[in-house]
């Protein structure tokens, strides 16, 4: 196990910094239901940190308990060297935590730039007063962001839908806008949840390479769940495998493949 | 006995047969909310539109006259008969699972699958048409209506002496409680109890339970969506009838029985918009409260009338203690 | 055809995110803005100012406010007709000098407001109301929240009806304007000339036309639209929902309440609480933005225009054409106006606007369908 604070460099030359996350003995209940017992785990600078595990296995919730929507019963949330006391999710986005959703949670009613700016928001100071008359410091503010949103909006190669209502684009795109708009808050840490769900093998590797674009040229620390093996051993460099709320497992690719509680846990056991 | 505390009682009874009147008209927005979804916002012209019609009927009105009268420069305006209760009730009661069905086939067979408030608003609209309609069929003068069973059987009027003399001998003090209002809370309790059995002992009761749990599912087993919402809306037709005729009687037909929707309103807030059980429990203590109220603080400190809000200010405070409503589940957000 | 963009770029930021983008509708605008203040104070009489043109521009800021509300931030509220009240009843304190009182006895009085910063005053205490009655909307969502802004609705009206304070104690529990000047000219009072109140009333509209433009096409509008489509996702964004929520309750009862003070000073002169701003005033404004086009700013002016000249025009072809009753003109209004909101709830949710949207696509392919 290495030291917390070190920085070292992976066996196929990769640099990962040190912890920047750590989630200690989490544990989160509804009502009688456990959905995570006691897990530990974190996230390193610079990394691509996988979550997997069967359906029903906790992922999610870890994720909204990483973004504060969930508040867990026990255990501490650890967030760049400081304990992080109990926020409101928007108070942990200002913080530098962004994130997509499961469902695509984009904002239905506005145009792709709209959405994207909206991923700025945490950026925007300006008062309500000034926004009013706009001239000044509300439109040098806006336009300051625009070009924010609009390098993202080229990375992402979606410039051609720019004002079109995200209502009428298809799911593969949307997909795409959601971590556009994501990417915009320029986050310390992106956390995906299934960022290639229903996606055929195109759009999945299309996904893969903007994922491992963000983090090659942005540096951003990505957390990702995703249901697809080959897609998780190819892009991640530290994995934690979750069954029935437990942690199973934690290391690099290779060591949760070759893990036989993991294998177990999407094999099944033979009772005999 | 206390003259204050008997006096606080008689307000208490009546505020509670107040209420039963809420829970009545309240029921009509559960019954409507849970099978469809919608919130019936025009529950209370509803009322008045049963309520006219009855009126119109039972004295032989022509319906449009004033409109045709207009138009065509005509003078009529009556039949000339008058149709006995029962049958001007039945016939009414037909009216009302027609409109029923227009409401279904012209309205909220083209808004499935709209978003609520958007199917709330449409309700408002829907409010505003009835009244419209209901004012150009049978004019908007102030009715009596009286139901009779027979020559001299009819809903009573006045204070119930007998209640009064007992009470007077018991306790010293005679209780002020009106006839009318005595019948309405046995009909409204009758009535209540009547809906519970059909949800939940007949087939159909429990092919609207079904859609209102989920509407995919009720479909795949083969329940008729179309079919459940008719009937809903012609139940919640009636049962605003009923809560037309019990207003009615007491302080005659006009736009204001309308608004007795307003009254429900709350009454829903509090028990919750799904619950039954809620919407009974919510009337009686929104009627009792409200009366009580009044008595005590509104009357003496205040300057009076604050029944107008003290029904939404008390549910505004509930609910945000719990947002869920006094029967309602706690809901658990997702993303 | 008639209407074209092609050739007409944006090279900057700036000037792609300005009202109107598109140099024909600049133009358009630009005609409007100057027909509405040179040309209109010329020909107008007092028929066309106090049948029309002021309850269209009084109606066009409350619809504005609500649209903010309603349309922006998904924040469904019945109260206006409440919130207009309070606009009305602190406009006319302000104008006639506040009161203030303690234990029977006169503890000072502010001097009389001029009828200018009256009208401010009255969007200013307005939006310290609302903002008190938004406050419950972090908990309470969807159309629970509509029928607890009845609760402001039916409170606050019964205030005005009952604390004498609010009437400064008149006989008749009615307030009526007395004769203010602006520059010299009569604004308020019975013999004000129609050309003022007409302009008066265009200034505010105009400002507060271009101040919801501008807080809707930037940061405010985002925060809000965000809310609108997904709470939850918002809050997870960064949008913290109760600031969001309650600048919506500060603005659009700022506009309703400046719609309250005009409506009442300018326009009518004298009101009572329970006939002029009763629940029928909060249903009006809501289906002015209904059927004007929810989230649009030139839907708030086409469904205010569309509600101010029906009736008249109702009248019109009713009364004065074909010579039937009134009450019978008026019954058939319900059921027009009814008739509308349930018919553009199931043909174009979007109203008017949307309606304009489709008409200006139509023009400029036209005369090819694609």
């Amino acid at each position: 196990m290495k030291d917390i604070a070190e920085s070292y460099v992976t066996t196929d030359g990769r640099t990962i910094g040190p912890v920047v996350m750590e989630m200690k003995n989490i544990t989160l209940r509804f009502g009688g239901v456990e959905a995570i017992k006691d897990i530990s785990f974190n996230i390193r600078e610079g990394e691509i940190r996988a979550i997997i595990g069967p359906n029903g296995a906790g992922k999610s919730s870890m994720l909204n308990v990483i973004s504060g929507f969930y508040v867990p019963q026990e255990g501490e949330v650890w967030y760049k060297g400081a304990r992080r006391p109990a926020m409101k999710p928007f108070e942990v986005a200002r913080q530098g935590i962004a994130r997509t959703f499961q469902n695509i949670a984009l904002f239905e009613g506005m145009s792709v730039l709209d959405n994207v700016m909206t991923g700025r928001l945490t950026h925007m100071k300006t008062g309500l007063f000034a926004q009013s008359l706009w001239k000044g410091k509300a439109e040098a503010e806006e336009i300051e962001n625009r070009e924010v949103a609009e390098k993202i909006i080229d990375f992402l190669e979606i410039q051609a839908i720019r004002k079109t209502p995200v209502a009428r684009l298809p799911y593969g795109l949307k997909k795409r806008v959601e971590l556009a708009r994501a990417l915009a808050a320029e986050p310390s840490i992106l956390l995906l949840d299934e960022p290639m769900a229903g996606m055929n093998v195109e759009e999945k590797e299309d996904m893969s390479r903007f994922i491992l674009d963000v983090n090659d040229e942005f540096g951003t620390t990505i957390a990702l769940i995703e249901h697809d093996m080959g897609v998780v051993m190819d892009l991640s460099d530290r994995v934690v495998v979750m069954d029935y709320g437990k942690k199973i497992g934690d290391g690099t690719p290779d060591d949760v493949r070759n893990n036989q509680d993991v294998i177990d846990a999407y094999l099944g056991v033979a009772h005999d | 006995m206390n003259e204050q505390l008997a006096f606080t009682i008689e307000v208490f009874a009546n505020g509670l047969m107040a209420g039963v009147l809420y829970a009545l008209v309240a029921l009509g927005f559960v019954l409507i909310y849970k099978a469809s979804g919608i919130f019936n916002y025009a529950q209370g012209v509803m009322a008045l539109f049963a309520a006219m019609t009855l009126v119109g009927i039972q004295n032989g009105q022509v319906p449009f006259a004033h409109l045709i009268n207009a138009i065509f420069g005509t003078e009529i305006h009556h039949f000339g008969w008058h149709v006995h209760s029962f049958l001007a009730i039945l016939l009414t009661v037909v009216v009302m699972i027609a409109l029923a069905w227009m409401v279904q086939q012209f309205v909220f067979k083209h808004l499935v699958g709209q978003e609520p408030i958007i199917l709330f608003m449409a309700t408002i609209g829907l409010a505003y048409f009835l009244e419209g309609v209901a004012d150009l069929m049978w004019g908007s003068e102030l009715k009596a209506l009286n139901v009779c069973a027979a020559e001299g059987a009819c809903l009573p009027q006045g204070m119930n002496l007998w209640l009064e003399g007992t009470t007077y001998e018991a306790l010293g003090y005679g209780f002020f409680i009106d006839n009318l209002d005595i019948v309405a809370t046995i009909v409204a309790a009758v009535l209540v109890a009547g809906l519970i059995m059909f949800a939940q002992y007949t087939k159909q009761g429990r092919a609207m339970r079904a859609v209102a749990d989920d509407h995919q599912a009720a479909l795949s087993v083969g329940v008729s969506l179309n079919f459940i919402w008719v009937l809903v809306w012609s139940l919640a037709g009636f049962v605003a009838l009923v809560a037309g005729i019990m207003w009615g009687a007491k302080s005659g037909v006009q736009f204001s029985l309308s608004l007795i929707a307003l009254k429900a309103l709350p009454v829903l807030m509090l028990g919750g918009f799904t619950s039954i059980p809620g919407a009974i429990v919510g009337g009686l203590i929104i009627g009792v409260g409200e009366k009580l109220f009044e008595f005590l603080i509104g009357a003496p400190f205040l300057g009076g009338a604050t029944e107008n809000w003290f029904a939404y200010m008390l549910a505004l405070v509930f609910l945000v203690f719990r947002p869920q409503g006094l029967f309602g589940e706690k809901i658990i957000e997702r993303v | 055809m008639f209407y074209r963009e092609a050739g007409d770029f944006n090279t900057s930021y700036a000037e792609d995110q300005q009202t109107f983008p598109i140099k024909f509708d600049r133009y358009r605008y630009y005609v409007v803005l100057f027909i509405a203040i040179v040309i209109i104070p010329f020909v107008i009489n007092d028929y066309w100012a106090n049948s029309l043109l002021l309850p269209f521009l009084i109606y066009a800021i409350a619809a504005l406010g609500l649209n903010i509300l309603v349309g922006y931030c998904g924040q469904v509220s019945l109260g206006t007709g409440g919130f207009m009240a309070v606009g009305a009843y602190s406009c006319y304190k302000f104008m006639t000098g506040v009161d203030i009182w303690w234990g029977g006895e006169l503890l000072f009085r502010l001097p009389e407001f001029n009828i200018f910063f009256s009208i401010i005053m009255g969007g200013v205490m307005t939006a310290i109301v609302g903002v008190l009655f938004g406050l419950p909307s972090l908990r309470i969502k969807g159309f629970y929240l509509a029928v607890a802004t009845l609760a402001a609705q039916f409170f606050l009206v019964w205030l005005f009806n009952r604390v004498a304070w609010f009437y400064n104690y008149s006989a008749s529990g009615q307030i009526s304007a007395p004769e203010r000047e602006l520059f010299g000219v009569l604004i308020t009072g019975p013999s004000t000339p129609a050309w003022a109140t007409y302009l008066f009333c265009l200034f505010f509209t105009v400002v507060c036309a271009i101040v919801a433009r501008n807080m809707t096409r930037g940061a405010a509008g985002r925060k809000w639209m965000a809310i609108r489509d997904m709470d939850i996702a918002a809050e997870i964004i960064g949008v913290n929902p109760l600031r969001a929520k309650l600048t919506a309750f500060a603005v659009s009862s700022f506009f309703i309440g400046i719609s309250g003070a005009l409506f009442f000073a300018v326009y009518l002169g004298a009101v009572e609480v329970g006939e002029a701003f009763s629940i029928t005033k909060s249903f009006l404004v809501l289906f002015m933005i209904i059927i004007g086009g929810l989230g649009s700013i030139f839907g708030s002016f086409a469904g205010a225009a569309f509600l101010v000249v029906l009736p008249v025009a109702l009248k019109i072809v009713g009364v004065d054409w074909f010579g039937w009753p009134t009450d019978i003109v008026a019954h058939l209004q319900l059921v027009v106006v009814g008739g509308l909101i349930v018919i553009f709830l199931i043909a174009e949710p979007h109203g008017i606007a949307q309606l304009w949207r489709v008409a200006k696509e139509k023009l400029r392919l036209w005369p090819f369908p694609h």
